[in-house]
């Protein structure tokens, strides 16, 4: 084992061992870390979930064109032949009154309103689905199919997944404003905790300078300790995320059979960990060189 | 002088503030000397040895260390530098917080060695100023001269060419102070050059060594 990797080795178990002597201090450097991770963390996961619920209901932009109650059987293929024609159409599925009211029927709670019916009050209607989920060329479409004959209403499914979609964009940018400031926290919480053992270990860097320690020896600690330190407030940042979804996702498991829906929010999997973890190490390096480069030229002998 | 270990020419130093410790200083030290600096308190004797192990630069003048340019050397090429001086100060400079043999592995660690070759050479450190039964306690048990014998051993652990001590028997009383200056003799013997400073010229008279005497920052 060459000397460097073998300082590096001493480095670490030296930094374990100075978190380890100062166990209350470091435990709430790091949960104070933790907790301020976990707040971005935890709306990014509750986004994620929010979008997939969205997504999973209309994956692709479809629009449903209502036909009138006298609309004969002509009509209906002279339409579906007018709808498939149509540039930017995908797909066009006709859904009969009759389908429509049988699957209306299966729905949880519904088939005794069902039954109470005397007549069909559902009209025929087409299913359009688009080839790209295009705002304007979807507006263009509903406008142009709400004018051709026997055409009732048209309805556009997606536009209230847009509104979902939106505000998932702003929910977005509020939590990388929140990351934004957080890690500038991170930062300043890392820079203190060096500057503070740097101030501790005065007399041993000093010793350390005149015995021939280079720079980079003496530096190496710190930098440990500042990504150790960031990347176990990770840890616990992640450990928090995940027990909050398993409880909110007992929680709403019980809403979900109440609903007949499977409402549950995504885990964090391992490769999320991993990158939180590789964030939270990073901002504790980079707190650890400032307060590096700030305090420990201060030092010298004299 | 060409084969000069440390060598001194028109050296001076004036620290911020304007006080001169060192004026137009000339000197050298071949390998192998053991060599004295006297003077009263302030006359420079400090300032001299910080210039030597690069703690302080100086305003004018070369200083030159085993042919390299202190005076003008980078600051990453400082530990280098003091990789190959022993240092021995006045307040040793331990580390508390560690044993004795700890205190002594500190330079090899520094140096990346291999753990059991560095054991070895603390314990034989530790040995040839007397302390290896003492190896496990703590620098603040250890008594004045104890001190300062296990900051000459932390300082010859790494075998250096050039061993320098500040004032290493101010605190201690005649008897301790002869087994240090002993101490030191025994590592010149061995052919380390030895520089130390002392304003105890009593003590040093016996040995009839080379004294360069300072006087308010002038070579007397």
């Amino acid at each position: 084992m060459s000397g460097w990797l073998r300082h590096h080795w001493l480095s670490f178990v030296q930094t374990m061992r100075r978190l380890a002597a100062t166990p209350l201090a470091s435990l709430l450097n790091v949960l104070v870390i933790g907790v301020a991770l976990a707040l971005p963390l935890g709306g990014y996961v509750l986004l994620g979930s929010l979008q997939q619920f969205a997504g999973g209901i209309v994956t692709d932009a479809q629009i449903s064109v209502f036909l009138a109650p006298d609309a004969s059987k002509a009509d209906v293929s002279e339409l579906e032949k007018r709808l498939r024609g149509s540039a930017g159409v995908q797909s066009v599925e006709f859904v009969d009154r009759d389908k429509a009211l049988a699957g209306l029927r299966r729905m949880p709670g519904m088939a005794e309103v069902v039954a109470t019916l005397r007549e069909n009050p559902l009209p025929d209607a087409f299913v359009v689905t688009f080839t790209a989920n295009d705002s304007a060329l979807v507006q263009g479409l509903e406008r142009e199919f709400s004018k051709l004959p026997k055409v009732a209403h048209v309805q556009t499914d997606s536009a209230w997944v847009q509104r979902v979609n939106s505000l998932i964009r702003f929910g977005r940018t509020a939590i990388l404003l929140l990351v934004a400031l957080l890690a500038f926290a991170l930062v300043a919480v890392t820079f203190n905790t060096i500057r503070l053992q740097i101030l501790t270990q005065r007399d041993e860097i000093e010793v350390a300078k005149l015995i021939g320690a280079t720079d980079a020896y003496i530096r190496r600690p710190f930098f440990y300790l500042g990504v150790l330190q960031g990347a176990l407030g990770g840890l616990i940042a992640c450990a928090a995320v995940v027990i909050g979804i398993v409880l909110l996702n007992r929680d709403l498991a019980g809403i979900g059979t109440l609903y007949g829906t499977d409402a549950r929010l995504q885990l964090l999997d391992l490769g999320d960990c991993l990158r939180v973890l590789a964030f939270s190490g990073m901002l504790g390096w980079l707190g650890a060189y400032i307060s590096v480069s700030k305090h420990l030229s201060q030092i010298e002998p004299r | 002088m060409a084969t000069a270990i440390i060598s001194f020419s028109q050296v001076s130093k004036r620290y911020p503030g304007g006080y001169e410790a060192l004026k137009n200083i000339s000197f050298s030290i071949e390998p192998g000397e053991m060599v004295f600096i006297t003077g009263h308190s302030g006359a420079g004797k400090s300032t001299l040895l910080k210039l030597v192990a690069a703690v302080e630069r100086a305003t004018a003048g070369m200083v030159l260390v085993a042919g390299q340019n202190v005076s003008s050397m980078r600051r990453a090429a400082i530990p280098f530098l003091r990789r190959n001086l022993g240092l021995v100060f006045q307040d040793q400079k331990l580390l508390y917080d560690r044993s004795a043999f700890d205190n002594v592995m500190l330079p090899l660690v520094v140096t990346g060695h291999v753990w059991r070759d560095a054991a070895r050479r603390a314990r034989a450190a530790l040995d040839k100023v007397g302390l290896l039964e003492r190896e496990r306690a703590n620098p603040i048990t250890l008594s004045g001269g104890e001190q300062q014998r296990l900051c000459i051993a932390r300082a010859v652990v790494n075998r250096p060419n050039i061993l320098i001590a500040d004032e290493p028997t101010a605190s201690l009383d005649a008897e301790n102070a002869d087994t240090i200056i002993e101490v030191f003799r025994s590592f010149n013997q061995v052919g380390v050059t030895v520089l130390i400073s002392t304003h105890d010229e009593k003590s040093i008279r016996k040995l009839d060594p080379r004294v360069l005497t300072l006087n308010h920052g002038n070579l007397a």
